[in-house]
């Protein structure tokens, strides 16, 4: 057989059906649902008088919608709470496990499902929801989907897809003390852009990405559909197997053997051909800092803020002029002497437990700068929450002036009450930077967690190389 | 769904590359469990002057005057023309749902965002890719005419100008079947039951851990 990339093998072995034309049914073994996407898809199927084709393949939980403080008390917006309530409602009438606000597995759907379990290496996963793409770190074919294919994976466990093409990017080199997963997402985006990989599944490679966590490998996948691939992939290593091992629904005995054995195939063959080849050396890269409204606006925290002057064409240079004026900010003025308003650490790009570990350890003992009228600390999951709890981590963070928060997407995307006021200016360890993403008028700059706490004590960017 | 027609249509330029789908439709609107209601607010933070919230009458919302939609001339438009990688970002339905109540059948780009272009289709919706040299043209023509009307032909794959030149455009085979025929993916799919069944049979035979119970 020729040599396969791990996507081909991904990919062939969940193929139901494949058509002359290249079409492919493609058999889902996991989907995550969410409030936001999945109401319409549930009203969907009873319109039709379908049932899910196997609930248990299906994992709920409720994320975008639901408020970080006084969570006792509610949610307030009455249509977001009818929402969060649709969904429990529609998760009972149909037999589908859901983590409702109160339950410590709550939290943002792709940080629970690796933590659960409920991503294991050779799945093809799937969720109404972009950063879907955060599943590949563990060797699973995952994406997101709109809400008519939500419907379509709950009525028939299956999608209706043409494959991508491969595309590999080897990270060579070594990445610097303090220069983060976060970081490299950043720049690989600046490099090819935010639709460089359109059409693609990339698959991360080469010594460094071997180097990294599994939790740092979970931001850089989950940042592949801001460089406009669907999906992100890494092969499986131990670090993969020791990561699932013991996990709620990692399988157990014998079936756990079997598992190993199956996943340690999980990577592309030696000779597998890739349609584009990257190569990449990080060993002179710095802190990575956002500084207009696509991810792709990106520069090193020791540059200047780019001059449209120097666009490669019309369309570009009027988007960077655009981007400044949004932004409030002026060409050529060094990054580092933008004054913040918020910091946000949070979103499932950055609210792991190592996430936390890293800002808390940069943050013990200092205070939050004055000029920062809000510093938000959001875990992604109960469990994680809890995890800091018993670390102390909380203590630290508030003990600086951090608001330490109940999980969910939380000011990532601004759909409950945590957001930016107009023009306000904010150090972000999300994934977007898009106008208006964290409040109307709000102004994000896109950071790794130890750049954002380093920020939030000096009340502006800072190189956290240096800190 | 309904089928896909031959039509003539008004051709609004957007000029903007990587349009994402938070600009398309922003947060404030996904709460709603609905499917219609958001063609008021397609492209809200451009297309107005104050902050847009979910039931807000739009009729009497200040509309700002520097945005291309809010020109009289393009009040019927059908057809949005734009830059590359349109609907980048979030895979919310929620875009192509606006875009289709607002009332565009077809956009018009030199690339667009993978889920966002798949959910074109599954809401009637064609989105028509063609080359950098091909689209700055038509935004040529439509600034000259304003408004510039273009024929959608999707069974000949063509787009009529008015003087009568023709341009191709390539489309998947598939997609355009379920276009034009107004066909339901999931009632095409569950006639391979049978075929699901027995590959999801054999699939976790071979790897038990995948049908565990959640």
């Amino acid at each position: 057989m020729s040599p396969q990339t791990l996507y081909d093998k991904l990919w062939n072995s969940h193929i139901v059906r494949a058509d002359a034309d290249g079409t492919a049914l493609l058999y889902i073994d996991r989907h995550l649902v969410h409030e936001v996407t999945s109401p319409q898809a549930f009203e969907g199927l009873r319109l039709a008088n379908r049932k899910p084709w196997r609930a248990s393949a299906n994992l709920a939980t409720a994320d975008h919608n639901v408020p970080t403080t006084k969570i006792e008390l509610g949610i307030a917006d009455p249509i977001a709470k009818l929402q969060v309530e649709t969904l429990a409602a529609n998760c009972r009438a149909t037999g589908i496990t859901a983590f409702n606000m109160g339950d410590v597995r709550q939290g943002i759907v792709h940080v629970i499902g690796p933590e659960q379990g409920a991503t294991l290496p050779g799945m093809t996963i799937v969720c109404g929801d972009s950063h879907t793409s955060t599943h590949g770190a563990l060797g699973a074919l995952a994406f997101g989907i709109g809400t008519s294919e939500v419907e379509h994976v709950l009525a028939t466990q299956c999608l209706i897809q043409k494959k991508s093409k491969a595309m590999r990017i080897t990270v060579t080199g070594k990445l610097q003390d303090r220069v983060t997963a976060k970081d490299l997402a950043l720049a690989i985006i600046g490099r090819i852009g935010t639709a460089g990989g359109t059409g693609y599944v990339i698959e991360f490679a080469g010594p460094v990405i071997e180097n990294l966590s599994i939790e740092s490998r979970l931001t850089l996948c989950n940042m592949a559909i801001e460089a406009g691939a669907r999906s992100g992939l890494i092969a499986v290593d131990t670090k993969t197997i020791d990561y699932v091992r013991g996990r709620p629904l990692a399988p157990t005995g014998v079936n756990w053997d079997r598992a190993v054995a199956s996943w340690q195939t999980l990577h592309s063959d030696p000779d597998a051909v890739f349609d584009q080849e990257l190569t990449l050396d990080v060993t002179t890269l710095a802190p990575q800092v956002t500084w207009g409204t696509s991810p792709e606006m990106v520069i090193a925290i020791d540059e200047v803020i780019p001059d449209p002057l120097a666009a490669s064409n019309p369309t570009q240079a009027a988007g960077m002029a655009r981007a400044l004026e949004y932004m409030g900010i002026t060409a050529n003025v060094p990054i580092a002497e933008l004054q913040l308003d918020k910091v946000f650490i949070g979103s499932c790009t950055n609210s792991r437990i190592e996430d936390l570990r890293a800002a808390a350890a940069l943050v013990q003992g200092r205070k939050v700068a004055a000029n920062i009228r809000l510093a938000l600390v959001v875990p992604g999951s109960g469990l994680v929450k809890h995890q800091a709890e018993q670390e102390g981590l909380h203590q630290i963070f508030t003990a600086a002036g951090f608001e330490w928060r109940a999980p969910g997407c939380s000011m990532c995307l601004a759909m409950n009450a945590d957001r930016l006021e107009r023009g306000e200016r904010c150090a972000s360890t999300s994934n977007r930077n898009f106008e208006g993403r964290q409040g109307a008028g709000g102004r994000t700059h896109l950071v790794s967690p130890i750049m954002a706490a380093a920020a939030a004590i000096a009340g502006h960017f800072v190189d956290v190389r240096k800190f | 769904m309904d089928q896909f027609t031959k039509f003539t249509g008004v051709v609004c330029p957007l000029e903007r590359a990587n349009v994402d789908t938070d600009a398309i439709i922003p947060k404030q609107f996904l709460k709603s469990i609905y499917r219609t209601g958001f063609g008021p607010y397609l492209f809200d933070a451009w297309r107005y002057l104050d902050v847009g919230e979910p039931g807000k009458d739009c009729s009497t919302r200040p509309l700002n005057p520097e945005f291309i939609l809010n020109d009289p001339i393009y009040q019927q438009a059908q057809i949005l023309l734009t830059r590359d990688n349109f609907g980048c970002g979030s895979s919310r339905e929620h875009a192509p749902w606006a875009l289709a109540d607002y009332g565009f059948k077809v956009l018009i780009a030199p690339s667009f965002a993978d889920i966002f272009f798949n959910n074109c289709f599954k809401n009637g919706i064609l989105p028509i890719i063609l080359p950098n040299s091909v689209v700055t043209d038509l935004f040529t023509s439509a600034v000259e005419l304003a408004p510039l009307t273009l024929t959608v032909d999707l069974q000949n794959q063509q787009l009529l100008m008015p003087q009568g030149a023709i341009i191709q455009f390539p489309v998947d085979e598939f997609r355009k079947r379920c276009l034009l025929e107004g066909l339901d993916d999931i009632d095409l799919t569950l006639r391979q039951r049978a075929v699901i069944s027995s590959y999801e049979q054999q699939h976790h035979q071979q790897a038990p851990w995948l049908c565990g119970q959640v």
